[in-house]
């Protein structure tokens, strides 16, 4: 041991005592935060940002990972259901009235007033409290997912640039000169601004200020950039939509089921999910629904129902099925399969390797004998394990699948050319070809930039090569990414725990997972302002399209594969139920059109065929006489599950039991076990809740 | 009674809104966040700010403690993030002062010599690198195994003991370099 071991030793332990000043003030202002926290009611109002910090080890990923996530985020997903982004820090949400339950809201309610001591910190705290909201990001992944940190490169968030001009001051260095020091200032002042400019609140301190001012004072321009995980992590539950101001809405299908089984697998090692891991529409999309089957020659048929709200006596939901044809299972195209697995150091796992191992071979003897499988290989460098061999030969098949094994780092661009390159060379006339990547999340299937992957996905895609992606494992799985790469593959993103999660993807839907039936879902309800005052979509909030988007051919939306079930449900509220949010306006619309047929609202369908150019159109009124069956009052139980996880502010006290019961009386036949087992989950969460 | 309570209680506590164990929760930790910020930065202004963002932030980030570890080794890797957090903004500044010009650089170069004369330690830890640094404040300074250390670092034991003989190697190096 040299001396200058010891003597750092001694130094680092003689470290100096806390300062008492120092101390005394960080202990008020947690005491203070805690008061706000806990006064709002909201636990999560200033989350972390969940940015990640990943140990230099993993370094040279680091490029590579950092461009799939900015592509695997709200923007990308943005892109492919083509709604412009939305500079989320400036949503103002409408000032409620009545008895309503309270919704979050961003902007700073009328907390000033009353606490002026506030206000006056507000230079100080401002940026102080941007500095914490920042360094508390860092704080995420190391708690959520060791594995899964990435040192993205200096992402300066929006409120850095003040909380470093505080820095500035506060610290050692010198000040340089004036213009960092105002910052703060500025941002006071844009605050106050804000608050100016803020509807005033009809309800007199609701809220105390919420933590980031700061926030709310950032300039949209500057609110998007590295936010992206949160971005999409934080996507807003849709809010309550008023029938005279916007009727019509608009969003793109998603037969993603991957939001259901993360959440299964995150109640099962005995955590409550976190809010951004609910997608409501994918948890109600992975549970099969008996909707009467589509006539001769149609691709799909729409069906209906309405119901009174469970959790609101003073609304209904409106719940929307989609039923896919299913083919004669005989007729079905040959298929060809192109395996891109995965099998970097971090597939090393019993439940990642193994059980994809496990899920491909049950997928093998479903296969038929003029299908092929290839299989390829990323990691170290990309090869092909398994030329394109006919499905007959299911010995070969599995002897390539059992001689692959973890290791080695991974090799970005070349695994996914190559995969692309096999299924265009296996294509054939009439032929169905996909792609089925497989991995932890921690692919690096990257092209050169961002854009590249995904101009480079949508492109196979239009040439008829689709792309699905099965996650396995936890740990680092990044469920943004894998959503993206499949919307922008017209795949399906599925993620499998168990070997009966990945029977029923891979097994069961096969038909559905890997036959489109119908490309570009687009699905568009007006509602009539004469029967409904307001609605609410429940989910799809990654998918929504702009009103004008539903005639466009050429913008991207879902897809809906052989005998799938996509279904959406809607809040509404009638005009005169004392469930409405929102009070008429004194000097009334401008458009009370008279008349028109007395419909809740108006459906409308827009698809193609696989691969044709123009949509077709289905068009349908929503009576309101439509009856609930079984299956749309279970699909409300999954949607109060998911909404009950997302700690949703509509749901009033209606709670887990609610839950349970409504979905324990609308289990129905329940061949495979689905339903009872959302069951026993809902009890889980109940029991974790507490 | 609260004095006696174990912190995974108070968190519990703190989290439904009960006040005095939040308080109780924060006092009885300040010092530790303060020292590991110290021990991690080596300066008392940039220690005590850290120390203060943590405590702020702690309230909203209590909820998103999962229970999988001990608080304690929890409550390290949040210092440890923040820290980084810290580093990364101030990489990002000094690659923004890049180019401010001759002046701007002569004059960091003398606050940076200013404080290496003045503490030896701070100068010592500068010439480790940040995996180096935060290896050795845990186990040096925070007198933890090394397995608790890569636990908080998220590397292997392997890799705390590898770099551990990494810094004697470099404090070699460096006392060949001062003594010459």
């Amino acid at each position: 041991m040299t001396d200058e071991f010891d003597a750092l030793r001694a130094a680092l332990k003689s470290a100096p005592a806390a300062d008492a000043e120092a101390r005394a003030r960080a202990l008020a202002l947690a005491m203070t935060n805690f008061d706000r926290l806990h006064a709002a009611g909201q636990g999560t109002a200033d989350g972390p940002r969940p940015t990640e910090d990943r140990p230099p080890r993993a370094g040279f990923l680091n490029g590579v990972r950092s461009m799939l996530k900015s592509l695997g985020t709200r923007p990308a997903l943005a892109a492919t259901t083509s709604i412009a982004a939305l500079a989320v820090g400036l949503a103002f949400l409408l000032p409620l009235r009545g008895p309503g339950p309270l919704l979050p809201v961003e902007t700073p309610a009328a907390g000033a007033p009353e606490t002026p001591a506030v206000t006056t910190e507000a230079p100080a705290t401002a940026g102080r409290s941007a500095a914490a909201a920042d360094a508390d990001a860092a704080v995420a992944p190391a708690e959520s997912a060791p594995a899964d940190i990435a040192p993205v490169p200096p992402s300066v968030p929006p409120s850095a640039a003040s909380a470093e001009a505080a820095e500035g001051a506060a610290s050692a260095i010198a000040p340089p000169e004036q213009p960092m020091v105002d910052e703060p200032m500025v941002a006071l002042e844009a605050t106050e601004a804000a608050r100016l400019a803020a509807p005033a609140s009809p309800m007199p301190s609701a809220l105390p200020a919420p933590l980031p001012e700061t926030r709310v004072a950032e300039p949209p321009a500057q609110a998007i950039p590295d936010e992206n995980t949160e971005a999409y992590a934080t996507a807003k539950a849709n809010p309550v939509k008023i029938t005279a101001e916007e009727p019509v809405s608009t969003f793109s299908t998603d037969v993603d089921t991957a939001s259901y089984a993360l959440i299964r697998s995150t109640l099962d090692m005995g955590l409550l999910p976190a809010p951004e891991q609910v997608r409501i529409e994918e948890m109600v999309n992975y549970f099969p629904y008996s909707y009467p089957a589509p006539d001769a020659g149609q691709a799909f048929r729409p069906t209906i129902a309405v119901m009174p709200t469970p959790w609101n006596p003073g609304t209904s939901l409106v719940t929307i099925g989609l039923q896919g044809a299913l083919p004669a299972v005989a007729d079905r195209p040959p298929l060809n399969l192109v395996f891109l697995v995965d099998t970097s150091g971090s597939m090393e796992d019993p439940r990642k390797l193994g059980l994809l191992k496990q899920s491909l071979a049950l997928l093998l003897p479903e296969l038929r004998a003029e299908d092929q499988v290839a299989i390829v290989a990323y990691a170290g460098s990309a090869g092909e394990v398994l030329p394109p061999t006919p499905a007959g030969e299911g010995d070969r098949i599995l002897a390539a699948l059992d001689n692959l094994s973890a290791g080695g780092a991974t090799a970005g661009a070349e695994g996914i050319e190559l995969a692309y390159r096999i299924a265009a060379e296996m294509a054939g006339e009439g032929e169905v070809s996909r792609v089925l990547l497989a991995t932890d999340g921690d692919f690096n299937v990257g092209l050169s930039d961002p854009a590249g992957l995904e101009a480079f996905i949508a492109r196979k895609r239009d040439e008829g090569v689709y792309l699905s992606v099965l996650g396995f494992g936890r740990g680092n799985l990044d469920d943004a990414t894998m959503q993206a790469l499949a919307q922008n593959g017209n795949g399906t993103a599925a993620y499998i725990d168990t070997l009966s999660e990945a029977r029923k993807v891979l097994v069961d839907q096969l038909t559905g997972a890997l036959f489109p039936i119908a490309d570009d879902v687009k699905v568009q309800v007006e509602w009539n302002p004469a029967r409904i005052a307001e609605y609410r979509l429940i989910g799809y909030e990654t998918r929504a399209l702009r009103r004008e988007d539903f005639n466009n051919d050429r913008i991207d939306a879902g897809e809906i594969g052989a005998g799938l079930q996509v279904t959406a449900i809607y809040e509404v509220t009638p005009v005169g139920s004392e469930a409405v949010l929102n009070d008429p306006l004194r000097y009334g619309t401008a458009a009370d059109q008279g008349a028109g047929p007395d419909e809740m609202g108006f459906l409308r369908l827009r698809w193609k065929d696989p691969g044709a150019e123009t949509s077709q159109l289905i068009e349908m009124p929503i009576t309101g006489a439509e009856p609930a069956t079984t299956d749309t009052r279970f699909a409300a139980a999954i949607a109060g599950f998911g909404q009950l996880l997302q700690g949703s502010p509509y749901l009033g006290k209606w709670g887990w039991n609610g839950a349970i019961a409504l979905a324990l009386a609308n289990r129905g036949e329940d061949p495979f076990g689905y339903r009872i087992e959302a069951v026993n989950l809902m009890r889980l969460a109940d029991s974790l809740a507490r | 009674m609260l004095m006696d309570t174990p912190d995974e209680t108070l968190v519990s506590a703190a989290r439904e809104g009960d006040r005095a164990a939040f308080a109780t929760l924060v006092a009885r930790h300040y010092d530790r966040i303060f020292g590991l910020a110290f021990r991690l930065t080596g300066r008392r202004a940039e220690a005590e700010d850290l120390a203060q963002d943590i405590c702020a932030a702690l309230p909203a980030k209590l909820n998103h403690w999962r229970g999988e570890a001990r608080f304690t080794t929890w409550l390290y890797r949040v210092v440890v993030n923040a820290t980084h957090d810290l580093r990364r903004r101030q990489a990002t500044r000094a690659k923004a002062a890049e180019g401010w010009g001759d002046w701007e650089i002569a004059r960091r170069d003398e606050i940076a010599e200013t404080r290496e004369r003045l503490d030896w330690l701070t100068g010592t830890m500068q010439r480790l690198s940040p995996e180096l640094r935060d290896t050795v404040a845990l186990v040096l300074g925070e007198e933890m195994t090394q397995a608790e250390a890569g636990a908080i670092l998220g590397v292997s034991e392997g890799t705390i003991a590898w770099r551990m003989s990494e810094v004697k190697k470099r404090l070699r190096a460096l006392a060949a370099e001062e003594g010459r």
